[in-house]
């Protein structure tokens, strides 16, 4: 049995960031741009479905001019509500628009190291480690792949991930380090062989595939011939735009969610135009680049504005949402992290993303660090219990107690109190110990989380994928490793 | 008279409008007015002006960018003229840029052409998705002074090391230098493949890109 998962639901708080009109205009722009800028596509195999619907296609420079009568059309056939399955059915995750669930981030290249305190590159060991201790935390619900397996050869690396995250958890994986139509065909071979079969992966997709586009207004061609293997076998895609304002998208938080909204609809479409009625998902980490180096910078409050507006984009084309929160560009867990990994969260989940990403890493995404996955499972926690908002009714408004304690007493030896205390939130991370013990001791959230994290490394067994499917998986990778590099 | 010429050439600069500095050098050209002095006395002086407003905090990287990009209309412009009197400007270095096979992420490649082009470097901007024979063959063939080869996802940075292998390989090696760049790129895969250098960001590049070639 996989241990419980912690999702936000009902939410009693909200938030207006977007109007329909203002929605409706980003919508209209974009079909402008679509149309009349165009979307790059640059795949033989993509143009030739563009063309057969009636885009312009030119295919000198892969650029597709599409009506926006045919992206509308087209976006109409996506599902708006589907789960991502498990390899646990009990921790099936359901895209309906009512949950927000936590992933960790993707990606990175470098990681503390867990024991020594070193930064080092990333190795398959790390995927799996990460997967291990994402697999007992309640709030995380998914995975990513968090770092890059780069001793692994480049071509089926995305595999070797794949099989480290089963192989240390139960819960959903998204990957977003597949790249090519053949390392996708044999991701989805293996996910087949998780779910037990063509069929039953397509009722119960226990991967999904996130695909970057190339902002401004381009896709990657091994990406987009990834995605569409996906869709054809019912795993859920998406197509994540990383669109920043300065540099691949205009100064404006309005001009840059037009471009990335251009770049994901349009990918969209063309999903839907290949196999109508494919899951897919939105997925979108805008951020705005640094005034003075140009860098992605993963924080800031444009960051967080679109972390509350993508999700009324999405909502706008009735298709769940992957949103990129946390990400700070802090280089260790410190004041900046906090900030950056906790507005931006929030702005992600009051609208209710249905997938946010992600908890673990420093510097933009880049370098893994084990005490910051797990502070910002705290900040998804307090968030958690911030969203619930405050009951109004007699039993919170406490009347009768108010009057028995009456002026100058105290409410601790009240039933109420005893009855309602543990819904008080509880830190885990948060320092609130008198001084002179802080002052003796010397240590911190970061050292107690980065405890915690030895502690379940060490300690948590997850349900072990069998052995003959541990070595089915290996004998695809195998096969796969054979083929020729394109 | 020349003066006032060198002053609106240097305004076109800080003010980030081609139009205007390749106006202003077809003008100079007009004139008689030695291309060299044009560039030395007049575009040269704007150039400056933003690099050090950008280094006190009042300028921003599109103003920079938006001046790198005058610059090399106006020097575009000017060409011509000095290849007619056989001056060539005096440039920092040559350097040929390119994003590796397999990748086609442009944007942090392209701003580093500008910044170094910006700088005084002559650039060779070989685009994306561009092989290492490609590159090194080029790099031969103007006779460089440094490589800048970007990469983007891990699965292509690996091919950085081709980079400086063939340049090895063809014996090349110690005359050209090797700037590697992109969000995966640290300095440890930097000593690991035996690169000479680089930078999170375009401007930090230029100081590489100057060290490299002792200025």
């Amino acid at each position: 049995m996989g241990r419980p998962i912690k999702p936000i639901t009902n939410p009693k708080l909200s938030l207006n960031i977007l109007t329909p009109e203002e929605v409706q205009r980003i919508h209209t722009a974009t079909l402008d741009v679509i149309e009349n800028a165009g979307v790059r596509f640059p795949s033989q195999k993509v143009l030739d479905i563009w063309e057969a619907h009636g885009a312009k296609v030119d295919r000198k420079t892969s650029i597709v001019k599409a009506p926006g009568a045919l992206i509308e059309k087209a976006l109409k056939n996506a599902p708006p509500a589907y789960a991502l399955a498990a390899r646990d059915p009990a921790q099936d995750l359901m895209m309906d628009g009512n949950h927000v669930f936590l992933g960790t981030d993707g990606c990175g290249v470098e990681v503390i190291d867990i024991y020594t305190g070193e930064r080092r590159r990333s190795c398959l060991k790390d995927v799996g480690e990460i997967a291990r201790i994402a697999d007992y935390q309640e709030e995380i619900a998914f995975h990513w792949v968090a770092l890059s397996a780069q001793d692994r050869p480049t071509h089926t690396r995305g595999l070797h991930e794949l099989k480290a995250v089963w192989e240390n958890s139960t819960k959903h994986v998204q990957t977003e380090s597949v790249y090519s139509e053949k390392e996708a065909r044999a991701a989805v071979e293996m996910a087949a062989a998780v779910a037990g079969g063509r069929e039953a992966l397509r009722k119960r997709p226990v991967l999904s595939l996130m695909q970057c586009t190339a902002p401004p207004l381009g896709h990657d061609g091994g990406s987009l011939e990834a995605a569409l293997v996906g869709a054809e076998a019912g795993v859920p895609v998406g197509f994540m735009t990383m669109a920043s304002c300065l540099t691949t998208g205009p100064a404006t938080v309005a001009g840059t969610l037009v471009v990335g909204n251009a770049e994901v609809i349009a990918g969209t479409a063309l999903i839907q135009l290949a196999y109508p009625g494919a899951p897919v998902f939105y997925a979108a980490a805008q951020t705005a680049s640094d005034l003075r180096t140009g860098s992605y910078t993963g924080g800031g409050p444009e960051d967080y504005l679109f972390g509350a507006a993508t999700n009324v984009l999405s909502d706008f084309y009735d298709i769940p949402l992957s949103m990129g929160s946390f990400a700070t560009g802090a280089k260790e867990p410190n004041w900046q992290a906090g900030v950056d990994n906790t507005l931006s969260t929030f702005m992600a989940c009051i609208v209710m993303s249905d997938m946010l990403l992600g908890v673990g890493f420093l510097h933009g995404s880049r370098i893994w660090d084990f005490s910051q996955m797990l502070m910002d499972c705290e900040i998804y926690n307090i968030i958690h219990k911030t969203l619930d908002g405050i009951r109004i009714d007699d039993e919170t408004l406490a009347l009768d107690v108010i009057k028995a304690v009456g002026p100058g007493g105290n409410f601790l030896k009240q039933k109420h109190t005893i009855r309602h205390m543990r819904e008080i939130f509880l830190p885990q991370f948060m320092d609130r110990r008198p001084y002179n013990e802080w002052q003796a001791k010397g240590d911190g959230p970061n050292d107690w989380a980065l405890a915690k994290a030895r502690q379940i490394l060490e300690t948590h067994q997850p349900d072990a994928l069998e052995a003959s499917l541990s070595a089915e998986l290996q004998r695809i990778i195998k096969t796969a490793e054979k083929e020729p590099v394109d | 008279m020349s003066a006032e010429l060198f002053q609106a050439m240097a305004q076109s600069i800080i003010d980030g409008d081609a139009e205007v500095a390749e106006q202003l050098a077809r003008q100079a050209v007009e004139q008689g007015m030695d291309p060299l002095e044009a560039i030395n006395k007049g575009f040269v002086v704007g150039v400056n002006h933003v690099g050090s407003e950008f280094s006190c905090g009042n300028a921003f990287l599109p103003e920079l960018v938006m001046a790198g990009e005058a610059m090399k209309a106006a020097v575009s412009t000017l060409e011509p003229e000095m290849a007619r009197r056989g001056t060539t400007r005096e440039v920092l270095g040559r350097v040929v840029l390119a994003t590796i096979q397999g990748d086609i992420h442009d944007i942090g490649k392209t701003l580093v052409g500008t910044m170094l082009s910006a700088a005084g470097f002559q650039v060779y901007d070989l685009g994306v998705d561009v092989p290492v024979m490609q590159l090194v063959e080029k790099a031969r063939e103007v006779d460089a002074h440094i490589i800048g080869v970007s990469a983007l996802l891990t699965t292509t940075m690996v091919r950085q090391r081709d980079v400086v292998e063939a340049l090895d390989d063809m014996g090349l090696r110690a005359k050209i230098k090797v700037m590697v760049g992109g969000a995966p790129v640290t300095g440890e895969w930097v000593k690991e493949i035996g690169a000479d250098g680089y930078s999170e960001d375009a401007i930090g590049a230029v100081a590489v890109a100057k060290k490299l070639v002792g200025k």
